[in-house]
Order: C-alpha cells, then structure tokens, then sequence
C-alpha cells in the first residue's frame, strides 16, 4: 500500500559538544525504557530516533556530561 | 529445529518491581539454581518505578496499623470482592518487607525517634509511609541482583509461554527486540511480573505514549497468561486514575494530603472525604465534572511556603519528575494556581485497583509451574510494597516448584507457530504499520469500553476489536524495534477484547466509576457477589465464569461495610 512519512518534532534533544557516544558511550540507549534512542554511528552522537517518548528522564539524569534535555512532548506541553 | 536461548530451573519475565525481587528470592530459596530475569528495557530503569517512588501506599507498621484493619480497609475499599487471604498474607508480610528494603538502602521517612513517620490517606487506617528520596530504587534492586548473581537478559520480549502437554509451565517463547530473532528459553517454572495493562486506552492528548503507566507495560502479561489458560480476575474492575490533564501523571494527592494539599472542584471548595483513589472516589470525581462544578483541581495555594518547597522537591524528584516541567510550561505554581486534572482513559492493573491475573497467597495462578506478582496479580490495591511483597512469594514458591524437577520435552509444533506469528510483520513488506493499528485500536477502547458502561456500546466494540484482529497478520515492521511495537498490539487487542467481556457478564454496578453500568446501576450481591473470572476455554474462546468468595477471615461490621459509599462532603444546610 502507498506510505507517507509525517515530520514529528521530538522531545528528547543531544547537545552533541557535550554528548561522548564516538568514545563509546551508550548510557541514554541503554537506559531508554521504550528504547527510542540510537547512536548515528557516522557522526559518533546520540539521537532520538523513536517519537514514542514516556518523558520519564534516565536518558537526562544518567547521561555522564548532561548532553540530554527532555522536553514533555508538544501535544502535551 | 528451535533456536534455544537458554535453559533455566525459574525464568521471571519483567525486570520492574516485582521481578527483580521475584529473582533475588528465588535464588536465596535455592542458591544452586539457574534464575533468568527476563526483561523488555533495562532492568536498571525499567518499570513503574524507572524514577523511583515517593513511598508507600500501604505499609502496615506495628504501632500505626494492624494486619486485620488492613485486610478490612482494602475489603470495603474493593467493595466487598477480595480472597481475604491473599490480602492477609501481604498484611503480614509487609512490615518485614519494610525491614528489609530498609536493610538494604531504601530510604524511609523517619521522625526523631527513628520510627517510621506513617502518614493517613485512606478513608479508616494510616498506612502512607514517604520516601523523599525514593529515586534511588532501582538501584538498590540492581545491587541485589548483582550480589545474588542472578542472570539478566535485557532487550527480550516474551511473546508466548510454552507448555508441557498436560498444559504446565515448560518455558517461553521470545524476541530479541533488537535483533529480531525469534527463540524459546526453557523453564520449569515461571514467573509473571510484567506490570499493567497500561497503554489500554488511549490519552485524551491523543499522544499514544502519554499514559499514567509506563508505556512499556502494554498488558503483556495478561496475554501470556490468558494464552497460557491461566484464569484471571476481576478484569472489569478497571482502573481509571485522577490525573493532571494533559501531563497524564499522577497529581499525587497521597504526597501533598498530609501537608494539607487536597482536591478541589472549580470554585476551590473540597468535595470528597478521601483522596485515596477508590472507584467510589472516582465516581464522586465524575459526577462533579458532569455536574457542572468542574474542572477539578489539585489545591495547594493556600498552603504556607516552607510546605510547598517540601512538596515541590518530593513531586519533582520522584516518579514522574518531569511534572515541574510541565507546570513551568504552563506557568502554574503551586502559590499562585491550583493544578488542573482529568479522569484518566482505562487501564488493567491490580496494583490500583483490582484486575489482574489469579493468584492465591503463594502468588501461585491456575496454571502449574506460573506464578504471578505485581500490578498484574490479582491482590486488590496492592502498590509497589504488594509487588514486593507478592515478588516474594513468587520467587520462592517458583524456586520450590522447579526443585527436582526435569525440563519438559519441547512441543516444536507450538514453537513453530508461534515463530509464524512473531516474524510475520518483518515479512511484510507491503502492510500496516503497527503505530496506526494502534491507535485505532485504543480510539475504540475511549469509545466503547470508558465508563459509564453501556450494554450495547461494548457490544460494538467487541465487533470493532473482531475486525482489528483479523487486521493483525497484516501489519508490516520495517525494523526489530517496530516488530516490538506490533507485538504489543496483539497484547493490548486481547485486554481489550477481555475488559468488555468481563464488563458485559458483570450486570450490575460494582466499584463506583470503575464498573458503572448504565443498564444496571444498583449493586446487586444476591447474585454478584462474586469474583468474576475469564479464561480460554477447551474451545479456544474466551469465557466467564464465576467463582465464589472464600469466607472471609477478618468479619466487617455494618458501619464499615458502607464507609467507601461516603465520600461525598454533605454540606451543612445554611450556615450563616
């Protein structure tokens, strides 16, 4: 059947000077209870790849450099 | 030839509250034995509780409350339907379980004596112990885990459980949500802790993952169980919550209550006795909503500034922490405002009410070999301590069971039907995506099941949750993550299909808000005063059926019986 693809904006945001995934840190992913978040291997930097966020906030409190903001998503903001 | 992932003596599946005790317990029953913790995120955040807890909802301490006063606050609370027995035995179990989390690092709310500081929510007893620093819970069971060398497995889902051929435990099946591959661990017993059926309806934001519970926590248990023949309970005794609106949260009226916090309609004014969230209480909250006082608020304004700042930092750290957020985007403080709720949309989940898989004191279900614990056993109210405490008794009772017990032989015609099942939607190539299904699926539970229950409405949606489900092979996954997605959308099809066919055979009123049933609004305990069971039958379909109270071994007198039918403030005719 046809498909589209609709843009969503996503309420978990990496700041990627402070994000350390190409040193091989993977806490938000790990720790992500729906497992929304990835790592874009050709940039080294964690990124939420899934809109199905709880915004719950491991990925915000146990990310080492506080590279993580989770914002309440905008239906619900 | 099946892909074996591993072969345990006790698997438990849900890594949340209840299963990591389960695990911990089990493995000190029985050192030798090998316990898997199965679990579908990480276990050092997943669950109900991946941001901690701001403390107990019924801890039962020697010197605030006795077992027995417990037992018949949860009966009258639960109208009358609870095996006593079960509710006993966590009564008894609960202030050892405090001990013991205390032993282990949880930090408990204490006065100057170092006593517990036990706090009154419910309408009779005192049972609210805080912990404002509760966000630290997942930890402490992560350590315990570590110490007692069980073997996690994160990233796993279970989508069915095998059986032997006399219809015992034998293991379950799994997917690797990473990975997408398909598997079975073998087990000799097992136990259920995967939490609520709480992506049941759907938000009224619309938002699919902005449900009170954990999204995570898609009624997967209930399915396994329902599938594996196990009877479950009280399924249409829903659990509808009062939340913040639009946030979908808790607004945590057990926190600010003893501070003085309460729940207000629009002109400010209290209406309920209790804040404990009850049927009956939620029932009380529909009526003000539809009788034209609404909205409802949360009111903390009038309180003194130290006292907010206590609140503010226990509701901001715990649970649900991103709440200070979301009033900050709204421009709502505490001081200045009052904080604006809804009723939430409908869940399954015994934790807070009372729908859940059967068990009896052992957490021992119908099924041999199956244990359950947590939101989704069937011990009315029983919260985060209940888990633990239910955890418990499912780790030990699954450890006994599988002592001396061989593997049972493999049924590979099960495995490989199940496997068609599972790595059907990556197949299709060309199908519907999951997330749309899914949505339709739970627009229709907010149509036909969200009380007030009418007859002819459910009926409706039994036929609409027929078509979804012949919708089903049809979905598509383009990846592992979405195959998860799809799998959660047969979970959640069969609770719905089970929340209207237990809400159907009830014909009368039970539980106020929660089993409301236009067509039958009175309570009727000549012919209802019952559990109300569902199971698979020998057909394959899904079947009710009644099953008669035990007598009760804490007797209520007449005064109490009635307490949870009173929680409406009467107001005292003209005061001058």
């Amino acid at each position: 059947m046809p498909m589209t693809l609709n843009r969503v904006a996503v309420p978990v945001m990496v700041d990627e000077e402070k994000c350390i995934a190409e040193k091989g840190c993977t806490v938000c992913v790990d720790v992500c209870p729906l497992d929304l978040l990835a790592i874009d291997l050709l940039k080294g930097k964690a990124y939420m790849k899934y809109d199905e966020c709880w915004y719950c906030l491991p990925c915000e409190k146990d990310c080492p450099t506080q590279a993580i903001r989770v914002d309440i998503p905008y239906l619900l903001r | 030839m099946s892909n074996i992932i591993a072969e345990v003596d006790v698997l438990v599946i849900g890594g949340g509250t209840a299963g990591p005790m389960a695990a911990v317990k089990a493995k000190e029953k029985n050192p030798a034995a090998k316990v898997m913790l199965l679990e579908k995120a990480h276990v050092k955040r997943s669950g109900a509780i991946s941001m901690g807890m701001d403390g107990l909802n019924n801890a039962v301490i020697p010197g605030h409350a006795t077992p027995e006063q417990y037992v018949k606050e949860i009966t009258v609370a639960n109208d009358g339907i609870v095996n006593q027995k079960t509710v006993m035995a966590y009564a008894q179990n609960s202030f050892d379980m405090i001990n013991q989390l205390d032993s282990w690092g949880v930090k408990f709310e204490k006065d100057e004596t170092g006593d517990y500081a036990v706090r009154k929510v419910h309408h009779m007893g005192t049972y609210v112990l805080p912990m404002p620093e509760g966000h630290h819970m997942k930890k402490v069971l992560y350590r315990q885990l570590k110490k007692t060398r069980v073997e996690i497995t994160n990233r796993y889902m279970a989508t069915r459980l095998l059986l032997d051929e006399q219809g015992a435990i034998a293991g379950a099946m799994v997917l690797d949500t990473r990975e997408g591959t398909f598997g079975v661990i073998r087990a000799k017993s097992v136990v259920l802790s995967t939490g609520a059926a709480g992506r049941l309806g759907l938000p009224s934001s619309g938002y699919l993952f902005g449900t009170y519970e954990n999204p995570t926590n898609a009624g997967d248990g209930y399915a396994l169980a329902y599938h594996a023949g196990a009877e479950l309970s009280g399924i249409e005794c829903y659990q509808i919550n009062p939340l913040i609106k639009d946030y979908n949260g808790p607004a945590c009226a057990y926190v600010t209550g003893p501070f003085g916090g309460y729940t207000a309609n629009s002109k400010g004014e209290r209406f309920i006795e209790c804040d404990y969230w009850s049927g009956q209480m939620m029932l009380e909250f529909y009526r003000e909503l539809e009788g034209g006082n609404g909205p409802v608020f949360l009111k903390l304004d009038h309180l003194a500034e130290e006292t907010i700042g206590t609140i503010e930092h226990i509701l901001h750290t715990n649970e649900r922490p991103s709440r200070g957020r979301f009033h900050e985007g709204r421009h709502l403080n505490y001081r200045s405002g009052m904080v604006e709720m809804h009723i939430s949309e409908i869940g399954l989940c015994s934790g807070h009410s009372a729908s859940g898989v059967w068990v009896d004191e052992h957490a021992a279900t119908t099924v041999p070999g199956l244990y359950a614990a947590g939101d989704l056993a069937c011990v009315p109210h029983n919260y985060m301590l209940g888990a633990f405490v239910y955890g418990k008794f499912a780790g030990e009772s699954a450890a006994d069971y599988a002592a001396g017990r061989e593997h049972a032989p493999m049924d590979e015609r099960q495995v490989a039907q199940e496997s068609a099942r599972v790595l059907g939607p990556l197949n299709n190539a060309d199908g519907l995506p999951p997330a749309q299904v899914e949505y339709k699926l739970r627009r229709f539970v907010n149509d036909y099941l969200q009380p007030p229950k009418i007859t002819r409405k459910m009926e409706i949606g039994l036929q609409r949750f027929a078509e979804i489900e012949a919708d089903l092979p049809y979905m598509s996954a383009a990846n592992p993550h979405e195959l998860m997605r799809a799998m959660e959308v047969h979970f959640i099809r069969d609770c719905a299909e089970m929340a209207a066919r237990a809400s159907l055979y009830r014909t009368e009123s039970r539980w106020g808000l929660y089993h409301y049933r236009v067509e039958h609004p009175e309570k009727n305990d000549a012919d209802w005063f019952c559990h109300a069971q569902l199971k698979k039958n020998d057909a394959g379909e899904m079947s009710c059926f009644k099953r008669p109270i035990e007598p009760y071994i804490v007797a209520l007198d007449e005064e109490e019986k009635d307490a949870y039918n009173r929680m409406r403030i009467v107001k005292q005719a003209a005061v001058a």
